[in-house]
C-alpha cells in the first residue's frame, strides 16, 4: 500500500539527531523544572530557608546564657554597706530599717542585712527562695571576709562558658537534621503527589521521557538545594551565635548528603501511591511526628525511658541528629559514627527499593 | 513478524492490504475494570493520512481505547499495532513517534509556556524547535507567561504544542475541545486541520457532533465498549435514511398526535415522540412540511413550535441507541 511505504520511508530519511546542547538534555531540563517550581513557590522558600533561621534566632535568644546575675541586697548602716560592696556580684542599697523592710516585701531586694548592738549581723530573707539563700551565702561570706576571716583551703575558679556546650550549640545540629528531614520528605512527596493528582505524571510517561531521569531530577535538585540550606543554617549559627564546626567540612557534606538522600527516599516512599494532597499531608505528618518528638531536636533523646530507646535509636532522624552533633560539635570523624551511618543507609536502601516497587505513575 | 501480520489480515478478512502498513490496526481489544467491560472486542483500522474520530457518550470506552493505544493502560486481550510497531516490543520507539494529549492534564502552573515546551522537546530525538511549536499553536505572545495565567483555550493549545513537539507520525487527542468556548474551539480545530493537511494521522475522541463532522474523515460511533457504526460522517448520516429533521410541538391538551398518521405523511420516514414534542426523520423537507401543516390543520391542532435542521451525527446516535450523546 503506497501510503504505508511512504510512512516507513519518512521515518528513515529523517536526519539523525545531532549532539544536542547540554541545556537541552532531558535530565538537565527536568532538574531545571524542579528548581523553577521550588523558587517560584514563596512558601516553600520560606519553610526551607527562612524558617530554620528564624527558629534558631528565637530559641537562641530565649535560651542564651545570661551573665551571672547581680544579687540585689539592702544594708542598714553605712559600715555594713561598705563591707558588702567589696563583692562585685552584690548590688548593695543603703537603707534605713523601715525602708529596707518595705523593699524586702516588694521584692526589690532579696535580703536585708541589719547590724545589732553587740557586733551581731542579722540577715532578713526568705529561705524558701533559692535567690534568698544564695544572697545569704554571698553576703555572709563577704561580711566575714571583710572582718578578716580566711579560707582554710585555697580555691580558684575555672569558668566553663566555651562555645560547643551551650544550648544553642545543641540546637543548631538538631534543627539542621529536622530541616533535612522536612525538605526531603515534603520537597519530594508533595511535588510527586501534586503531579500525579494533576495527571501530569501520566502525561509525562506517555512521552519518551526516561522515567528514571524524572526521579533522578528530584535528587539532583535536592542535592543542590541541600548545600544552600546547610550553609545558610550552619553559617548563621557560626556568625551570630559562634556555634563551632569542629569536624571536617568535607565529612559534614557527605553526612548531609547521605541524610538527605535517606529522607528523600522516605519522601518517595510516602508519595509512591497517594493521589491527593490531603492524603499525602496526613501520611507525611504521621511519619514525621514520631521523629519530631523522639529524635532529640530540642532536647536529648536520652531522656526517654530505656524501654523506648531501641525505637528512638532506630528512627532515621535520631541517627542523623546524633551524627551531626558529634561531627559538628565534637569533631568526631565519620569512621567513628558507623552505627548512625548504618541506620541512615539502611533507611535509604529499604525505602528506595520499596518505593520503586510500589510507585504508581498514575 | 510480517508473516504474522498477513495472518491477522487473513483471519479477520477485514483488510485486503497489509495491516502493518496502517498507522493504527487494533484487533479484538478488550478491557475489563472490576465488573465493568470498558472495551468489548474492538476492531479498529485507521488509514494513512486520516483523521479518525471516536464518538460516543461518556463511559462508552473511548478514553480507555485511546489510552490502551497510547501505551498507558495494558489491555486484557487483543492486539494493538501502531505504525507497524507494538507496545510489547517497541515501546520506546512508539513513544518517540506518537503525539499525545490527554483529557484533563494540568501542566505545571509555575513554568512558562516556553519552559514547558522546552521540557517536552528535550524528551524527543527530533522535531521542531520549541519556538517553532509555540508559533504553530499561536502562543508567541504568551511564550514568557506562566501556564497558570493562561486561559482554557491557551492551555489546550499548549497541551497540543507538547503533543506536536516530537514531530509525531500519529497524534492522539482525547476530547481536545471539551470545556472550551466557541472561539477557542475553532482555534483548536484550525490547528488539527493544519496537522491533518500535512498528511499525518490523527485519532480524536469527542462527544461533540459538530467537531467530528468538521474534522474527521471517518468516525466510529462507540457505545458500551463496542463500535456500533463506522463510516464517513456523510455515510453515517445517510445511513439513517433521512437528510433532515423536523421537530414540532403542539398546544397542550390538543394532542396526542397519532404517530402512525405522521409516518404515513409524504416524505416522512420515522416519527417519534420525545419529551412532549415530536420528531420526524424526513427525506424531502419541502413536501414533508407541507404535508405536516395539512395534517395538523385538518385535525385543528395548533402548532406552538416548528424547527428543521439537517440530520447530524447526533441524530445518527439517537437513531442507533435511542439515547442522546450528552445524556449522563
Amino acid at each position: 500500500m503506497s501510503e504505508g511505504t511512504v510512512l516507513v520511508e519518512t521515518r528513515e530519511i529523517r536526519p539523525a539527531a545531532g549532539r544536542r546542547p547540554f541545556i537541552e538534555h532531558s535530565l538537565v531540563q527536568l532538574t531545571l523544572v524542579r528548581f523553577r517550581e521550588f523558587w517560584r513557590e514563596p512558601e516553600a522558600v520560606f519553610w526551607v530557608f527562612v524558617f530554620p533561621i528564624l527558629l534558631t534566632t528565637g530559641l537562641g535568644i530565649a535560651f542564651r546564657n545570661r551573665p551571672a546575675d547581680v544579687v540585689k541586697v539592702g544594708a542598714v548602716g553605712p559600715q555594713l554597706a561598705g563591707a558588702m560592696r567589696t563583692n562585685k556580684s552584690l548590688s548593695v542599697e543603703l537603707l534605713d530599717r523601715a525602708a529596707g523592710e518595705q523593699a524586702l516585701r516588694a521584692g526589690r531586694i532579696v535580703l536585708l542585712a541589719v547590724p545589732a548592738a553587740d557586733g551581731v549581723v542579722t540577715y532578713r530573707y526568705d529561705d524558701t527562695n533559692p535567690e534568698g539563700r544564695n544572697a545569704k551565702l554571698l553576703v555572709d561570706r563577704t561580711v566575714q571576709h571583710a572582718a578578716g576571716a580566711h579560707d582554710p583551703v585555697a580555691a580558684a575558679d575555672d569558668l566553663v562558658r566555651e562555645p560547643g556546650s551551650r544550648y544553642i550549640d545543641f540546637l543548631v545540629p538538631g534543627l539542621l537534621g529536622m530541616n533535612l528531614m522536612g525538605s526531603g520528605i515534603w520537597g519530594l512527596g508533595f511535588a510527586i503527589v501534586d503531579a500525579r493528582r494533576k495527571k501530569l505524571l501520566k502525561r509525562l510517561i506517555a512521552s519518551p521521557m526516561p522515567r528514571s531521569q524524572y526521579l533522578l531530577s528530584f535528587l539532583l535538585a535536592r542535592l543542590a538545594m541541600l548545600y544552600i540550606e546547610v550553609a545558610a543554617l550552619i553559617g548563621f549559627g557560626a556568625w551570630v551565635f559562634g556555634v563551632p564546626v569542629r569536624g571536617s567540612l568535607w565529612e559534614l557534606a557527605i553526612l548531609c548528603l547521605l541524610s538527605s538522600l535517606s529522607f528523600s527516599a522516605l519522601g518517595l516512599l510516602t508519595a509512591s501511591r497517594v493521589r491527593t494532597i490531603e492524603g499525602a499531608s496526613g501520611l507525611m505528618n504521621f511519619i514525621m511526628l514520631p521523629m519530631w518528638i523522639f529524635s532529640g531536636v530540642f532536647f536529648s533523646s536520652d531522656r526517654f525511658p530505656n524501654m523506648l530507646q531501641p525505637f528512638v535509636r532506630a528512627l532515621p532522624l535520631t541517627a542523623v541528629i546524633d551524627a551531626l552533633r558529634a561531627q559538628i560539635l565534637q569533631g568526631v570523624s565519620l569512621s567513628q559514627l558507623t552505627p548512625q551511618l548504618a541506620i541512615i543507609t539502611g533507611w535509604l536502601v529499604v525505602c528506595f527499593f520499596t518505593a520503586l516497587k510500589l510507585f504508581r505513575w498514575r | 513478524m510480517q508473516l504474522r501480520n498477513h495472518d491477522v489480515a487473513d483471519d479477520t478478512g477485514l483488510m485486503p492490504t497489509l495491516p502493518s502498513r496502517l498507522p493504527v490496526c487494533v484487533r479484538g481489544l478488550r478491557k475489563v475494570y472490576s465488573d465493568v467491560v470498558a472495551v468489548d472486542g474492538l476492531d479498529l483500522d485507521v488509514r494513512a493520512g486520516e483523521c479518525f474520530g471516536l464518538l460516543g457518550p461518556n463511559g462508552a470506552g473511548k478514553t480507555t481505547t485511546i489510552e490502551i493505544c497510547e501505551g498507558l493502560t495494558p489491555q486484557d486481550a487483543g492486539t494493538v499495532e501502531l505504525l507497524g510497531l507494538r507496545w510489547e516490543t517497541d515501546a520506546d520507539e512508539l513513544r518517540q513517534r506518537l503525539g499525545v494529549q490527554l483529557q484533563e492534564t494540568q501542566l505545571s502552573e509555575k513554568l512558562t509556556v516556553d519552559e514547558t515546551v522546552r521540557l517536552f522537546r528535550s524528551f524527543y530525538r527530533q522535531g521542531p524547535s520549541a519556538s517553532e511549536v509555540i508559533a504553530m499553536v499561536q502562543l508567541e505572545e504568551k511564550h514568557k507567561s506562566r501556564v497558570g495565567g493562561l486561559s482554557g483555550g491557551q492551555k489546550q493549545r499548549l497541551a497540543m504544542a507538547c503533543a506536536l513537539v516530537g514531530d509525531p507520525d500519529l497524534l492522539f487527542l482525547d476530547e481536545p475541545t471539551t470545556g472550551l468556548d466557541p472561539q477557542a474551539r475553532r482555534q483548536v480545530w484550525d490547528l488539527i486541520e493544519r496537522f491533518k493537511s500535512e498528511g499525518r494521522n490523527v485519532i480524536l475522541t469527542t462527544h461533540y457532533m459538530d467537531e467530528a463532522e468538521r474534522l474527521c474523515d471517518r468516525v466510529a460511533v462507540m457505545d458500551h465498549g463496542k463500535i456500533i457504526a463506522l463510516g464517513t460522517p456523510r455515510e453515517l448520516i445517510a445511513s439513517i435514511g433521512a437528510e433532515h429533521m423536523v421537530e414540532f410541538s403542539v398546544v397542550d391538551g390538543t394532542g396526542p398526535v397519532d404517530l402512525a398518521a405522521l409516518e404515513r405523511l409524504d416524505g416522512v420516514r420515522v416519527a417519534r415522540c420525545e419529551n412532549g414534542g415530536y420528531q420526524l426523520h424526513v427525506s424531502e423537507l419541502h413536501r414533508a412540511v407541507a404535508a405536516l401543516f395539512g395534517e395538523l390543520s385538518g385535525r385543528r391542532i395548533p402548532l406552538t413550535e416548528l424547527r428543521t435542521h439537517s440530520a447530524t451525527l447526533e441524530d445518527v446516535f439517537v437513531s442507533l441507541t435511542g439515547r442522546h450523546l450528552r445524556d449522563e
